[in-house]
């Protein structure tokens, strides 16, 4: 079952600013997402699974977040895209919030600005890795950060050379 | 800088701007009339309105007789048919900056003007809808303004001194 | 606050969820006042005097039969978070009020805690889908305070990356306008165009969106080599592909119902609005600033100003598709014409030391550490600087106080104005039809929100 969870994550489409056309141009025929199961990006959260926020998250954009993201049924995963989203970025002001793990868990952050496609399908594999292995729901029951170590026990999926750019795990 | 086919009504202080082809400095009481003028002479759009909170750099550069306040509402107008774009700056007040809406000249003002409210603080008068645009709305303070703080969270790491 | 206009002070009630914005919000008609009625409700605008007379408005309702109904922010439809709220009588929409704020990042704040060496980098991102021309305006404006000349070179490869970006903006506008009336392809079309122009940017600047590539005094990097080979494989395919686009949608039945005669503008309303660009272009109104008030080397290539006769939302279509005809051709142009020189200016003020001089020569040194460790002094002054960008006028407005940091930046966003017309477009219009008129004004809502 975690096969099938991992090979079909639907994500929510949450896009805010550049990230969020980075994430189109992912979905896109370049740097296709559909191979893994993923170009149908859900308009309503009540049928999405993933919500990649994608952009710069500010003040007043905070309670809308937090209601989507309520939304989503279970078992429900967090990509935080961009150094917008993971720490507020380069806008340490007033108006951002610095980081969106203030606001919902995050799972997988990647960083960037705004990450190439080829980054955040390396954040989207690395979640698919922690749902197939079940990491990511014992974390999420005992409440704490997950590390994945013992690299025998991993499967390592055949993908071409270009997903391996970005952080090495 | 191309010279102006028109110019300003008598009894408004005018000068030399860069990259525009006038600057004038009317007082709150001349400012609407100046910008009817303006539009009646084929200036057909208001291209900006900003404001200006000189509270760190009072001593900026002024024509003679022009009293400084710390407010500044700056407007840029441009005319399609002469190709020529004029400001005007008017001083909008220290304490409790209040100014005329230009709603009525140009409705493509109403936007503007809302968030020179929100971020400055500066009230319009005769506006249709004066409510904050950008902040959420039980926001306090208005963050543009010089005495409030950029709202930097510190961060964990040594910052070398730089510009920031 | 006491004044009778602001309403906000005395509207807390209306603060019912976490996610409500109050007096921001559509309010229900007996709890809103004449004149913001008569301005949601897109009131025509009398032309003598141009007062707004909000009896126009030709519709009369009681409050219970009309439906207020919320769009966004978090909506597909939506170019970014805006949102929409609508007042609809079972299909047709009468008021209609945008409320944005969504995506405000402070950056006019942010610039002034920036020197003018990182301030490109803060201005870039305002208008994610045209980042080298939000540069551009901030460079010219800078140094136009300079008063600084910069060489030939630079001025052509500005132009050059310019247009390429126009077209790159052009076609994600198509990607994402073919997507809301329902063509899926063209957003696949689109966005795989693009890519060929974002590998060359790639080449070119090292990052493919952002790009920090032009700043005062010229740009960071020169062209890579064999650069024409790369921009003429560009031109040619997406020359080639327009016409694909044409057979997709131009001609298309569908389409050509979905869009023709649908949310006309009239030139007296959009001058009186401030709205420029394809929006003001479309309604009858030459204006283009690369035309009209020539910046860079405008004034010395060949293309044609496009506009349109009726101002609904198959012109504005036609305007962009036709506009990444002209960009290509301005393109070619600077292909054959680039001057060679510097890429730069040589100026010691404002231009770093080219790096490999650092490691033999103490001034360079010094003076590269002071430039990027403290930045470099404006004399004081106050400039307006605009140039085209694919949705209008953007224009910079910097107030310089002899320091290292601008006093006040701000940025006149051409979104920003433009969505003032949605309410306008909007009027009487049906509800399917609210979706392709905000495709068509084409907001970027990084730059409405600054």
């Amino acid at each position: 079952m975690r096969w099938a969870r991992r090979a079909s994550v639907w994500p929510a489409s949450f896009g805010l600013a550049c990230c969020a056309i980075e994430m189109m141009a992912t979905g896109g025929a370049d740097f296709d997402i559909a191979r893994f199961g993923m170009e149908v990006f859900r308009n309503s959260p009540r049928q999405a699974d993933l919500m990649i926020v994608a952009g710069r998250v500010s003040q007043k954009m905070a309670p809308v977040l937090r209601q989507v993201y309520d939304q989503m049924m279970e078992p429900k995963w967090v990509i935080s895209m961009g150094v917008c989203a993971s720490t507020g970025g380069l806008f340490n002001n007033y108006a951002i919030v610095q980081g969106v793990d203030q606001i919902v868990p995050v799972d997988v952050y990647a960083p960037g600005c705004p990450p190439s496609p080829e980054t955040l399908m390396h954040a989207i594999l690395t979640l698919h890795e922690q749902i197939r292995t079940g990491e990511i729901l014992k974390r999420r029951h005992e409440g704490r950060p997950v590390h994945i170590d013992g690299a025998a026990e991993l499967w390592t999926p055949e993908v071409p050379v270009a997903v391996r750019v970005g952080t090495p795990k | 800088m191309t010279s102006l086919s028109s110019t300003a009504p008598p009894g408004v202080i005018t000068s030399e701007a860069l990259a525009a082809d006038l600057c004038c400095f009317p007082t709150l009481e001349q400012y609407v009339d100046l910008v009817a003028s303006f539009r009646a002479d084929g200036f057909e759009m208001c291209v900006d309105l900003c404001g200006v909170d000189y509270l760190e750099h009072f001593d900026r550069w002024l024509p003679e007789g022009v009293d400084a306040t710390r407010f500044e509402i700056v407007v840029n107008l441009l005319s399609l048919s002469k190709k020529e774009r004029v400001r005007i700056r008017v001083q909008a007040g220290d304490d409790a900056p209040k100014i005329d809406s230009l709603f009525a000249l140009y409705p493509g003002t109403e936007a503007m003007e809302r968030e020179v409210f929100d971020l400055f603080g500066i009230l319009f008068t005769n506006h249709p809808d004066l409510t904050r645009i950008l902040m959420p709305e039980d926001w306090e303070g208005h963050p543009l303004r010089k005495d409030y703080g950029a709202g930097r969270v510190p961060v964990q790491f040594k910052e070398s001194p730089g510009p920031r | 606050m006491t004044d009778s206009n602001v309403r906000a002070a005395d509207r807390l009630d209306l603060l019912t969820a976490e996610t409500s914005e109050g007096a921001q919000e559509l309010q229900r008609r007996s709890s809103t006042n004449a004149d913001e009625l008569g301005r949601e409700a897109g009131a025509v605008l009398r032309l003598d005097g141009l007062t707004l007379d909000p009896t126009s408005i030709d519709f009369d309702r009681r409050d219970d039969e009309t439906m207020i109904i919320n769009m966004g922010p978090a909506h597909p439809s939506t170019h970014g978070v805006l949102r929409l709220m609508l007042e609809l009588d079972g299909e047709f929409v009468l008021r209609t009020k945008p409320i944005i704020g969504y995506l405000h990042t402070g950056m006019e704040k942010t610039g002034e805690e920036l020197s003018y060496i990182q301030g490109g980098t803060n201005v870039t991102r305002m208008d994610y889908l045209s980042p080298v021309i939000n540069e551009l305006c901030y460079s010219m404006a800078v140094e136009k305070l300079l008063d600084i000349e910069i060489p030939d070179r630079a001025i052509w490869i500005r132009m050059l990356m310019s247009e390429l970006n126009r077209i790159s903006s052009h076609l994600v506008w198509m990607a994402t306008n073919g997507m809301d009336l329902g063509a899926s392809s063209m957003m696949i079309y689109g966005l795989r165009e693009r890519e060929l122009i974002l590998a060359f940017f790639e080449k070119t600047a090292g990052l493919r969106l952002n790009l920090n590539y032009v700043r005062p005094g010229g740009v960071a990097a020169d062209l890579p080599d064999g650069w024409q080979d790369d921009v003429l494989v560009i031109c040619d395919t997406i020359y080639a592909r327009t016409f694909e686009y044409d057979e997709l949608l131009t001609g298309q039945p569908i389409f050509r119902n979905r869009m023709i005669g649908v949310a006309p503008l009239a030139a007296e309303e959009a001058l009186a609005l401030g709205v420029t660009g394809p929006l003001l272009r479309s309604t009858g109104v030459a204006w283009d600033l690369r035309r009209a008030m020539p910046y860079l080397a405008y004034d010395q290539v060949e293309f044609d100003v496009i506009v349109g006769t009726y101002g609904d939302n198959f012109d504005r279509y036609a305007i962009r598709l036709n506009e990444i005809r002209e960009s290509i051709r301005i393109v070619r142009q600077c292909i054959e014409k680039m001057p060679s020189g510097d890429y730069r200016s040589q100026d010691p003020k404002v231009t770093p030391p080219p790096r490999a001089r650092i490691g033999e020569s103490m001034e360079a040194l010094i003076h590269h550490f002071k430039l990027f460790t403290e930045g470099f002094q404006v004399p004081a002054g106050e400039v307006y600087s605009a140039v085209e960008s694919p949705r209008g006028e953007i224009g910079c407005y910097i107030v310089a106080d002899g320091t290292a940091k601008p006093y006040r930046m701000h940025v006149r966003a051409p979104s920003f104005v433009n969505l003032q017309a949605v309410s306008l477009l909007m009027r009487g219009g049906m509800m399917s039809d609210a979706i392709t008129v905000i495709s068509t004004i084409d907001p970027v809502l990084g730059e409405v929100d600054r």
